[in-house]
This record gives structure tokens, C-alpha cells and sequence, in this order.
């Protein structure tokens, strides 16, 4: 435990000290904020706290594929993970590290997005919600950090990164993230119960808001957990039988 | 008392075995040198033993246990090859994070003076030279106060200077007591530091004794000559022309001079030397059969 929490420390240390690293993930969804909701739907109050809730849920995929998906090929290029492994602790500290390191980049890069929405728009929270938002980031940065880990276990760092970059955009707009809840073009409103992202932003909605959970986007957001939980596990084992057995 | 032992461990990696039915007891206070050229199964032998990589088959022994347990490795200082130091940590800090590992490690204060490394405390590990980092990589090893270091070629990129203040270092750690198993390619900084040297060569151990040992029982000499042309002659090694000069190693010179003659060439300037271990290595891991081939000991050497 202790062990872990110095990991914490020294891998938010590393972080910090590249800034553009942590600017690059919550870019997007300020730069949203700031070029699509504060004009068009900053002054209505339930429409600029749902697009609020989708741009944290936006911020929260990103930051996490990204740190966790090149940050994780970047590090198994490296020596210093193995090194690390010839002293008298298990890789457990280290990982239990990264996991506590990249939640609290993941809740320090909806700062931006949180502070544009409370001071440029009409977006407003009770303090009870506000909390289950909290909560909900927690909960819905589990299926991303997973995502993460698996690019980041299974690709090199390289491929890792292209990938990253693929992916998150798509996932953003097909799951509905750029558009008010019900009001989506059609194919984007036949799909995006498959995708992760959907349930994603539907939970984020309902903890801000009086939005009622799709079935569909939660099972599939359930099944995405299992599958993802399995691809990153088959990786990391992978990864331990290729550089240590 | 033995501190690290491998009992008859092979390791593959798929087709490739890097390590062949290898025995090696590494006692309490010994200063052992590890030789081989590159893929000789050094490294993973190194590996085997901190606890990086499982044996295929065999056992390995570390303070008497597993050293996949964490705890076997208490006692344990580690350079590896290459150690790829988080480029955005400053000095003292990564050696903070290397110490908040062990129960009682000596104080950054005394690591950094001991390796000359006090005046970088500060400076990020990304800025530093490749002889600075390396420097603080074998540092490292020495944090935790350990009973055992295991360094993988640990003065690559040092200048001569750097490379003597750390063999001093390493002395000094050996003097008290400490055990150290070090690989290199400066056959130099075996000869100067280890009493006992592990020669490997395709993943064997072709022999396993004193410096002076090893250095005796090849009996290779280094022999210079000037003649137009050399005839294929039996016993000879590493044939080169260096400047209308036929340099070559022998491991009888007798037989190669009687050959000479008997072979009429026209030769002259014929020089016979003692070698060095280097020579007497290659020619060792040159001349053997992987399969055939026991292993050299101070036993076979003298009958």
C-alpha cells in the first residue's frame, strides 16, 4: 500500500512535468465547449449541463485511452519497468500506481472543461448531483482505462498511439457525445447503444440531469467492461510471458 | 554460504536456447566475473537469477529461494544492461523511489557522495551524459544495502576515469563483505577485479576458475610473422594481415613452429606472446562443440 502510493507520486510526477501530456487529453473537449456549447446552448440551462455532462464523458474516454494506451507501450519499451521489477516488491505497487495516477489526471483534466461550463454558460448542478457525477466519472473511466490497457499491453508504442487517435473520435460522435440526448441524426441514434460511450454519457446524464437510462446503452456498456476486461487481461499476460518468463 | 546457485538450468526461447544445462554456485563474499561474447547467455543468465525471467528447466537459487519472490530479492542490488531512467525524475528522487523498496536503506546523501554523484542531485536524469546516467544506474544497485549485486556490464560508456572510481567502488563493496556477480566485455575489468571467472559460450559454461586459471590452461599464444603465404595450418585461430604482418593465435605454439618450418615457407620476424584472457577466450569459445565439450575446471585443466 505504501508502495503503491509512492508509485502514485513519482508517476504523477512524470506526468506533470510534461504538461502538454495532460493539456493534450481535455483539448478536445474544451475547445468544445468554448467553440459549440458556449454559443449555441450556453444560455439554456438543461441543454448546456447535458452537453457538460457529455464533453466530462468525452474528456474521460480520451484522457484515458491516451495516457493509459501510450503510456503503457511506451513504458514496455523501456528498461526501467523491468529494473524495477529486480527490487523487493511485486509489479502489483507499480500498477496499483498507474491505476491511482490516472484517475486523478483523469478528474484534473475535467477542471477546464468544468470551469468553462460554470463560468461561460448557464450549466448548473445541485451539490448532490454534482457528487453522483463525481461518482459516475469513477464508474465510467473503468470500461476506458481498460480500453487503454488493452491498446497499450497489446500494440507497440507507435501503433499504439495511431491507434489511440483512431478511435477516440468516433467513439465520441457515434456514441452521441456531440449532439443534446434525443436529438442525434439517425444512424447515429441506431448505433450508439452499441458503443461504450453511449452508456457512458447516458449515466453522466441521468446524474446531472432527469434523463432516463436507455437498457440497451447499460448492457452494452456491461458487456463492454467483460470483453475489454478480457482483451486487456489476455494482453498484460501476454506481455508477462514475452519479457518475464 | 551460497547466496546464488543455478542447478542444471536450461532456457529457451522458442527455438533458441539461450542456456544449457548450467551450473553455477555463487558463494558469500566472492567477486565473480561473467565472460562471453554477445549471445553467450550471459544476460539471461543474469536474469534467471534476479528473478526476471523463469527457468525452462533447472532451479535457480537466490538466498536460498525462489527469485521470483519478492522477498528472496531483500538482499539483492541490481544494474541491468540497460536501465532507461524515467527521463522527467530528477536525481535524488529516482534514487528516493529505488529506496522506498528496501527496509533499511543507506541515506541518499551517502549513496550520491559514493558515487560522485552529490553535485547532480537536482538535475533531471534526461539531461544527464550517458556516464552520468550510468554512473547513477550502478548506484542504484547499491541502495538497499545489499549482500549480493548483480551488474550486467556496468561500466559500458564510462571513460577511464569514471570506470576506475567505479571498480573502486565496487572493491570497496567487496572488501566488506559484499558479493558481486559482474559481466563485461573489458576483459580488462575482469582481470582487474574478479578472483573467480565464469566463462560462457553458447549458453555452456566452458570454465569456471581463477583468473590465473583460465588464463593458464588455454595456453594460447598470440604469434606475428611476416611470410607471403601461410599454409592451412592445424591448431591456428583468428588468422589476420595487418600491414604485410600475419598475426594469428595458437594453442600449441610448439607444434605451430614445427609446422612452419616442416611447411618450407619463406618467413621471417616470428614473435611468440603470452596472451591475453581476451585471446584465450575467444579461442576457448571458438574451439568448442556446444554439445561435446565438458567444462573446463581446474581439474580437467591439470590433467
Amino acid at each position: 500500500m505504501r508502495l503503491a502510493l509512492v508509485h502514485t507520486r513519482y508517476q504523477l510526477l512524470e506526468t506533470v512535468r510534461i504538461p502538454i501530456a495532460v493539456i493534450g487529453s481535455t483539448f478536445f473537449p474544451t475547445v468544445s465547449m468554448l467553440f459549440f456549447v458556449v454559443p449555441f446552448s450556453g444560455d439554456d440551462p438543461v441543454v448546456a449541463t447535458y452537453a457538460t455532462a457529455s464533453m466530462v464523458t468525452f474528456a474521460v474516454m480520451s484522457t484515458n485511452i491516451f495516457q493509459y494506451g501510450i503510456g503503457v507501450a511506451e513504458d514496455r519499451a523501456q528498461p526501467w519497468d523491468p529494473y524495477l521489477r529486480t527490487l523487493p516488491a511485486g509489479a502489483a505497487p507499480r500498477f496499483a500506481g498507474r491505476i491511482a495516477a490516472g484517475l486523478a489526471m483523469t478528474l484534473l483534466s475535467l477542471i477546464p472543461v468544468v470551469l468553462v461550463a460554470a463560468l461561460a454558460t448557464e450549466a448548473r448542478v445541485s451539490g448532490p448531483a454534482f457528487l453522483a457525477a463525481l461518482g459516475t466519472v469513477v464508474l465510467i473511466a473503468v470500461p476506458f482505462t481498460l480500453m487503454g490497457l488493452a491498446i497499450g499491453y497489446a500494440l507497440p508504442s507507435k501503433a499504439a498511439t495511431v491507434v489511440a487517435q483512431v478511435i477516440f473520435f468516433p467513439l465520441a460522435v457515434g456514441g452521441g457525445l456531440l449532439f443534446p440526448p434525443g436529438d442525434a441524426p439517425g444512424f447515429i441514434t441506431a448505433i450508439a447503444p452499441y458503443l461504450p460511450t453511449r452508456g457512458a454519457v447516458e449515466l453522466m446524464w441521468a446524474a446531472v440531469g432527469d434523463f432516463r437510462v436507455n437498457p440497451t446503452s447499460l448492457v452494452m456498456l456491461g458487456v463492454w467492461i467483460v470483453v475489454l476486461a478480457a482483451v486487456a487481461g489476455w494482453a498484460y499476460r501476454r506481455d508477462e510471458g514475452r519479457r518475464f518468463s | 554460504m551460497i547466496v546464488a546457485r543455478a542447478v542444471q538450468v536450461t532456457r529457451r526461447y522458442g527455438e533458441i536456447t539461450a542456456l544449457d544445462r548450467v551450473n553455477l554456485d555463487l558463494h558469500s563474499g566472492e567477486l565473480v566475473g561473467l565472460l562471453g561474447p554477445n549471445g553467450a547467455g550471459k544476460s539471461t543468465l543474469l536474469n534467471l537469477l534476479v528473478g526476471l525471467r523463469r527457468v525452462t528447466t533447472g532451479r535457480v537459487e537466490l538466498f536460498g529461494g525462489d527469485p521470483r519472490d519478492p522477498a528472496s530479492r531483500r538482499r539483492l542490488g541490481m544494474t541491468p544492461q540497460e536501465t532507461g531512467l524515467p527521463p522527467t525524475l530528477r536525481v535524488g528522487e529516482v534514487v528516493d523511489l529505488v529506496s522506498a523498496h528496501y527496509p533499511d536503506p543507506m541515506p541518499r546523501a551517502e549513496l550520491l557522495d559514493r558515487f560522485g554523484l552529490t553535485d547532480l542531485v537536482r538535475r533531471q536524469t534526461g539531461g544527464l551524459s550517458g556516464g552520468q546516467r550510468r554512473r547513477l544506474a550502478v548506484a542504484l544497485a547499491f541502495v538497499g544495502r545489499p549482500r549480493l549485486v548483480v551488474l550486467d556490464e556496468p561500466t559500458t560508456g564510462l571513460d577511464v576515469t569514471a570506470r576506475r572510481d567505479l571498480w573502486d567502488g565496487i572493491r570497496q563493496f567487496h572488501a566488506e563483505g559484499g558479493t558481486v556477480l559482474l559481466s563485461s566485455h573489458y576483459l580488462e575489468e575482469i582481470e582487474e577485479l574478479a578472483q573467480r571467472v565464469v566463462v560462457l559460450g553458447r549458453g555452456r559454461v566452458l570454465a569456471d576458475d581463477t583468473v590465473d586459471a583460465i588464463r593458464g590452461l588455454s595456453r594460447v599464444r598470440r604469434v606475428n610473422l611476416v611470410a607471403p603465404d601461410l599454409p592451412d595450418l592445424p591448431g591456428v585461430r583468428g588468422v589476420e594481415r595487418v600491414d604485410g604482418v600475419t598475426r594469428l593465435l595458437t594453442t600449441d605454439s610448439d607444434q605451430f613452429v614445427r609446422d612452419l618450418v616442416r611447411s618450407g615457407v619463406a618467413f621471417s620476424d616470428l614473435e611468440i606472446r603470452p596472451t591475453s584472457l581476451e585471446d584465450a577466450f575467444l579461442a576457448i569459445t571458438s574451439a568448442t562443440t556446444p554439445t561435446t565439450a565438458p567444462p573446463v575446471t581446474a581439474e580437467t585443466a591439470d590433467a
